[in-house]
């Protein structure tokens, strides 16, 4: 374990850097890192907590980013009610397919996920509100309270950023509590977690609602700074970039899936005149870090960390699995 | 959504087209399911490469006829023997490595070199679909007095029916199947027996692969040759495995028939929901009976 003064050090510095970041980058692109930092922060609870692998999450962060841009759009709601109605909806489905995903482990579970997330895309392509392959375009960011006006990039900044730390502190905590243990428990051995008298099935029908619900607040979120929800939010493509993030950030650590975001959103600005490449490299990074580099980054980076203090962690937690 | 206004008696032509329909789409989700279930039952990973070495079958063909001049027939032996090697190529480069690590990891590993192969195809020859003729023996058009039935669709049916039982007899009624159904069980029993386990797995996988590039030639005249042909469908048949349950042969084929054959229906009674039929389906499953119809588990 680290200090605590070493952990508050970094964390400032962090908090300066994220304050910062708009002066020094684009506003634009570092709000899209913090949407998907969150939405690969609320995937990894589920995986790298919990031992799920949802191969369905983007139908969660796109159907939230839909209802969002509908409702600010159309019924002129507030953005704020937007985004807490976006997320609703995602919870309120989180706790529909998690409910049914429980009922299979392992490599079935990861295919009722995508299963049903194709369901949700084939509904968003022939349902009339979604507006099929334009989606919902020029939805107008309003203003916050009717006092700041989002269509300033630093005042949408600072609000995307406050979301990312609520949505990202909540997943600290979900971590760092006693139901975190329960879940890591689970993950790394269920049939004695259940012995010891833990109703699993609820926890992780918990764990499930919790990821759903975070990774709605990242597409709503997202659809404002974007002003634009789309059919790419809801595919199955979305669903493996968020699984590719957090794999390469580092499963199971807290910080990796963030870093993993930052880290594509990045690599895509640079690779998108490449077409189709982009996807083969995508594939490579898959291969080499599932046969290489299955800690990830900053699983890696800890690795490094905690083997020069002559206390090398346990291979299996930190390789996430 | 739900217009059940729309629902009147269709005429018994358009259902039997639509049913034939579903039967050969139906007939690729078996095949497939069932390279899959074969796969899974001595690899313990689900083979989310198989939509793109089905993609690779179907380009086989359409390679092979565009450059060599190579017909649909030899093409039909040909193409599952390239995918097929070049799927043992990738098992004992790649996959082999994840076996002793936990299954997620198989899936991921085959879902990103899926990735790579549909990229790879998709930037050499684009989105769009190519077209693949039907062989001159198979075309043509059968009167059966209450519908017309194209020939070439008959013999997809009725090939992939042979292959598909063909494939559930070896490994239910004969020695090599024994062996395989041995070694899935427990493979360090097999293997103290003087049985060479990795080869066997390394050859079951080229078989899968090969049954997937298989479907895939046969689907070339039917659908087009695309390259995001597979992933298109892969999704659906990982339904049909989660309905059937992977732990039977004959549950898999079973079920992408009859998966098929209800999707065709769909289409008649409530066209709007055809492409969704098949995970409402696997949603009824799963609170019916979680370990699917003919699975053993969870």
């Amino acid at each position: 374990m680290e200090s605590p003064r070493f952990r508050a050090i970094r964390l400032s510095i962090l908090l300066i850097l994220a304050l910062a970041a708009p002066f020094g980058f684009y506003p634009i692109f570092v709000m899209k890192a913090l949407c998907f930092g969150l939405f690969a922060a609320a995937f990894n609870l589920l995986i790298g907590y919990g031992g799920l692998l949802s191969f369905g999450h983007a139908a969660f962060m796109g159907s939230a980013s839909y209802i969002t841009a509908y409702t600010v759009k159309m019924w002129g709601l507030p953005p704020l009610v937007g985004i807490l109605a976006g997320t609703a909806v995602a919870a309120a489905m989180g706790t529909v397919f998690g409910w049914l995903a429980i009922r299979r482990k392992g490599i079935y579970f990861a295919m009722v996920t995508l299963a049903l997330s194709q369901m949700v895309y084939f509904f968003a392509l022939e349902a009339k509100f979604t507006g099929g392959e334009d989606g919902i375009q020029a939805v107008p960011r309003g203003s916050l309270f009717g006092l700041v006006d989002l269509n300033q990039p630093l005042a949408m900044y600072y609000l995307v950023l406050a979301i990312f730390l609520i949505g990202f502190g909540i997943i600290y905590r979900a971590i760092h509590s006693p139901f975190g243990e329960v879940l890591k428990a689970i993950r790394d051995n269920e049939p004695r977690a259940i012995s010891l008298g833990y109703n699993t099935d609820r926890y992780k029908l918990l764990a499930f609602i919790l990821s759903a619900t975070l990774a709605g607040l990242a597409g709503a979120t997202k659809a404002l700074v974007f002003q634009f929800a789309s059919l790419t939010d809801v595919t199955w493509q979305m669903s493996g970039d968020v699984v590719l993030m957090t794999l390469v950030g580092g499963l199971g650590t807290i910080w990796g899936p963030v870093a993993g975001a930052f880290i594509s959103v990045t690599m895509e600005n640079y690779l998108a005149q490449f077409g189709s490449w982009v996807t083969v490299i995508q594939g490579v990074i898959f291969v080499v870090c599932v046969l290489l580099f299955r800690r990830g980054v900053v699983g890696e980076i800890n690795y490094l960390i905690a083997r020069r203090r002559g206390n090398p962690p346990l291979a299996k937690a930190a390789a996430g699995d | 959504m739900m217009n059940w206004v729309h629902i009147a008696v269709p005429p018994a032509s358009a259902l039997l087209a639509q049913l034939l329909i579903g039967l050969i789409n139906g007939a690729f989700y078996a095949m497939l399911s069932l390279g899959l279930a074969v796969i899974f039952g001595l690899l313990n990973i689900i083979n989310f490469t198989h939509g793109s070495l089905y993609m690779l079958g179907a380009f086989c063909a359409y390679l092979l006829l565009n450059f060599f001049g190579i017909g649909y027939w030899p093409s039909l032996i040909i193409a599952p023997i390239v995918v097929g090697a070049f799927g043992i190529l990738l098992e004992r480069l790649l996959i082999r490595h994840v076996y002793k690590l936990d299954h997620l990891y198989g899936l991921l590993l085959t879902f990103g070199i899926a990735l790579i192969i549909e990229g790879l195809f998709r930037q050499l020859y684009g989105a769009t679909g190519k077209p693949y003729d039907t062989p001159d023996t198979l075309s043509g058009v059968r009167n059966l007095g209450f519908m017309f039935l194209p020939i070439y669709r008959a013999w997809v049916i009725a090939a992939s029916t042979i292959f598909c039982f063909g494939t559930w007899f070896v490994i239910e009624r004969t020695q090599l199947g024994a062996y395989l159904r041995a070694a899935t069980e427990n493979p360090a029993l097999v293997q103290a027996f003087g049985i060479n386990v990795p080869r066997m797995i390394t050859l079951t996988y080229g078989f899968g692969v090969g049954l997937a590039a298989l479907a895939g030639v046969m689907a070339a005249p039917i659908y087009q040759v695309s390259p995001l042909m597979g992933s298109n469908l892969i999704i659906v048949v990982f339904a049909v495995v989660v309905i059937g349950g992977m732990g039977s042969i004959l549950g898999s084929i079973v079920a992408g028939y009859a998966l098929g054959l209800v999707e065709g229906l769909t289409k008649v009674f409530y066209p709007e929901a055809s492409s969704t039929a098949i995970f409402v389906i696997m949603v009824i499953v799963l609170l019916v009976k979680p370990s699917g119809l003919f699975g053993r588990g969870v």
